[in-house]
Formats: C-alpha cells, structure tokens, sequence
C-alpha cells in the first residue's frame, strides 16, 4: 500500500507533462490547413547564416515570428523576382499581422551574392523580407534539411551562370516548427488563410 | 540598278527577291502586334527580365529569335520552367506566335534576360528592345520599366486580382 504515495504524484506529474507535450505539439485541434500541411514531417526551423545587413543569425533568432523560407539567388532574373513579389502581395493581404512574418530569402549562389546586394533585393520586394547568405556548405545543409536542392548550372563564354533551385516555400509558426509546404503554384487565398491561421494563433514559446 | 555590269549576276537574284515578296506579301514583323510590353528592373546589376505579349495577324506562324538593345549588351530569350519541384532556366533559340493567335512572355515562361546594362534603368523609364524574328525583320518594341516587385505592365493592364491570383506554373 505504501507505494500509492509516491506513485499518485508521479503519475500526475506524467499526466501533466504529456498534456505539456501534446498541447505544445498540437494547441489542441490540428490547425485547419489548407496547403500542403507538413506539421512533424519536416524538422524545425535550423541554421546559421548571415543576414543581408551581415549579421550571423540562427533559426531561433526567428522565434516569435512566422517564417516564410524561400531559396532563390539573385542574378535570377524571372522565377525568384515573381515569387518574392507573389509574397509581397500575400504580406498586403495580411495587413498589419504581417509584422508577425518574415519572408526568409535563402541564397543558392554564395559565391555571387553578399550582404549588400542581398539587402537591395530583398528589399525591393518587401520590407519584411531578410536576405540570407552563407557558405556553401552551410546553405547545402540547410536546403538538404528541408529535402530541397540547388545545382549551379555550367557557366556561359561571359562566366555567368544559372542556378536551378527547388521552387517550394516553407513556413514555420512562431515557434519554428515547420507547418506549410506552399508550391509557386498554390493559391495566394489558400496561402494567406493558413499565415492567417499561424499568425492568429498568437503564443509563442 | 545603276550597273550594267553585273547585270547577268543580279538578275536571277532579283528575280526570285520579287517571287518571295510577291509569295510573302509582308515580313514576320509586319504581322506581329506588341503589347503589354515591360520589364522588372532589378537593383543594382542583376539581369533583368523583359515581358511582352505578341500578336501574330498572319497566315503563317512568326518565330521569335531574340531582341537587342543600345541599352543592354545581351538580350537572350530564355524559357523559366518547373518540374518536379525545381525551378530552373534555359536559353531557348525561338517562341513561335501561332498564325492568327499569340504568344505570350511572361513571367514563370518565356522571357527576355536582359544583362550588363550600359546605364541604370530607373522605374518609369521606357526601354526600346527590337525584336528579331525568323525571317530577319525587326520590331523596334518600348518596354516600361516596372518595380521588382510588380506583377504586370501596371495601371492600363489591371494589376493581379488581390483575391483570386494564383501563383504561376512553371511553364
Ligand atoms: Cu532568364
């Protein structure tokens, strides 16, 4: 019979540390969705790479925040340009909670791309957008993370070249768990109703 | 023909010169419409990419070969396309414009790439691109120059419906 003692408060103790968990994990009902819904099938938002005003940053330097990731470089002159754009137009529709956003740009091209001209591209798109660079081997992990990839095509007689990327954007809520995979072809309704949905849901950890 | 000289030499050259213009009644260029033309001015260097929508009025298809500008040192059409989750870009040789339909340029497709601009294009400028078609002719063309972030060629074309844009396929 002695045991009992213990073994109530233990018990509860587990009880309450599951209810931790799952309301952690899940805030009750799952988040009706309306894109891709990637929740616990991508890992959390990870890195470490410099912003476009070259400041080293993390993933958690982005909590708090919804995330929209998106790989691009900038010597591309079509695709990354109507992308960003795209999302310009998704942050208008969400008015002021876009604040609650950021639209991460990861560049592909590390070789082209610095801070600076990161800084004049991203913000010609929007001002909640942050231009991201790294080294080579930092922006392959980060891309491999999300089961996406780049390839640096061969070089023109002039050097230049192209660099095909994936086309996806991730978003991650506030608490950098990945959420969303939205395809350049997705709805821009479907995809303001689900920042609607991660950004009203407030909290963050 | 001032020369008498050549004359035995020029004349079968003349002769089949009036047989394609009677054939052809017009060049490719005359047969093509442009509108909606422009182009997304990025900072700095970057390559810019140019939009325009063509009209063929003709019996015949007109291939689109590329453009050229005083204002750019290369212009090459390009082809933007996705597949299987990748974006990625290719120099193409020719669009077709479908005789009496058209084609259009436009972003996620086909486009100009527009590189090494001699002077900075500023938002608002007019760039005059000429476009070459495949039986040699040329369409000087203006393209207004749009903010990185527009999705059209502005205010006379309607901008993207707020609620219902669907993002773009990659082809
Ligand atoms: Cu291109």
């Amino acid at each position: 019979m002695k045991p009992r003692h213990w073994l109530r408060p233990a018990l509860l103790l587990l009880l309450l540390a599951t209810g931790v968990l799952l309301g952690g994990c899940h805030r009750g009902e799952p988040l009706p969705l309306r894109l891709t819904n990637i929740s616990g099938h991508m890992p959390d938002l990870d890195f470490k790479l410099t912003d476009d005003n070259g400041k080293a940053v993390t993933g958690a330097d982005y909590h708090g925040k919804v995330v929209l990731l998106y790989f691009g470089y900038t010597h591309c002159p079509d695709v990354c340009p109507l992308t960003l754009a795209q999302l310009h137009v998704v942050m208008q529709r969400l008015g002021p909670l876009a604040d609650g956003a950021r639209i991460l740009f990861v560049s592909v091209d590390p070789a082209r791309d610095t801070p600076a001209i990161m800084h004049g591209y991203v913000n010609a798109f929007d001002k909640r957008a942050v231009g991201l660079v790294g080294d080579a081997r930092s922006v392959e992990a980060l891309s491999k993370r999300y089961r996406s990839a780049f390839t640096r095509e061969p070089s023109a007689a002039d050097g230049s070249y192209e660099v095909s990327h994936s086309s996806a954007i991730y978003v991650f809520d506030r608490d950098g768990r990945a959420r969303v995979l939205a395809t350049p072809s997705a709805s821009q309704d479907d995809l303001v109703h689900d920042l609607h949905l991660l950004l009203d849901t407030g909290a963050t950890s | 023909m001032k020369s008498s000289r050549i004359k035995s030499a020029t004349l079968p050259l003349l002769l089949a010169g009036l047989l394609l213009a009677g054939s052809a009644r017009a060049t490719d260029a005359e047969h093509i419409r442009a509108s909606h033309a422009w182009i997304r001015v990025l900072p700095g260097a970057l390559p810019a990419g140019a939009y325009v929508t063509l009209e063929n009025d003709g019996d015949r298809p007109v291939a689109l070969r590329g453009a050229s500008s005083s204002v750019y040192a290369e212009v090459m059409l390009h082809r933007s396309s996705r597949e299987g989750g990748v974006s990625r870009m290719a120099m193409v040789d020719a669009l077709n414009v479908p005789a009496h339909g058209k084609a259009e340029l436009a972003p996620a497709g086909y486009h100009l790439m527009l590189m090494r601009a001699r002077a900075p294009v500023k938002v608002g400028d007019t760039v005059t691109l000429t476009l070459q078609f495949g039986d040699g002719s040329t369409l000087a063309t203006d393209f207004i120059a749009r903010p990185a972030n527009a999705m059209d060629a502005g205010d006379e074309h309607a901008m993207p419906s707020m609620d219902h844009g669907a993002m773009p396929h990659g082809h």
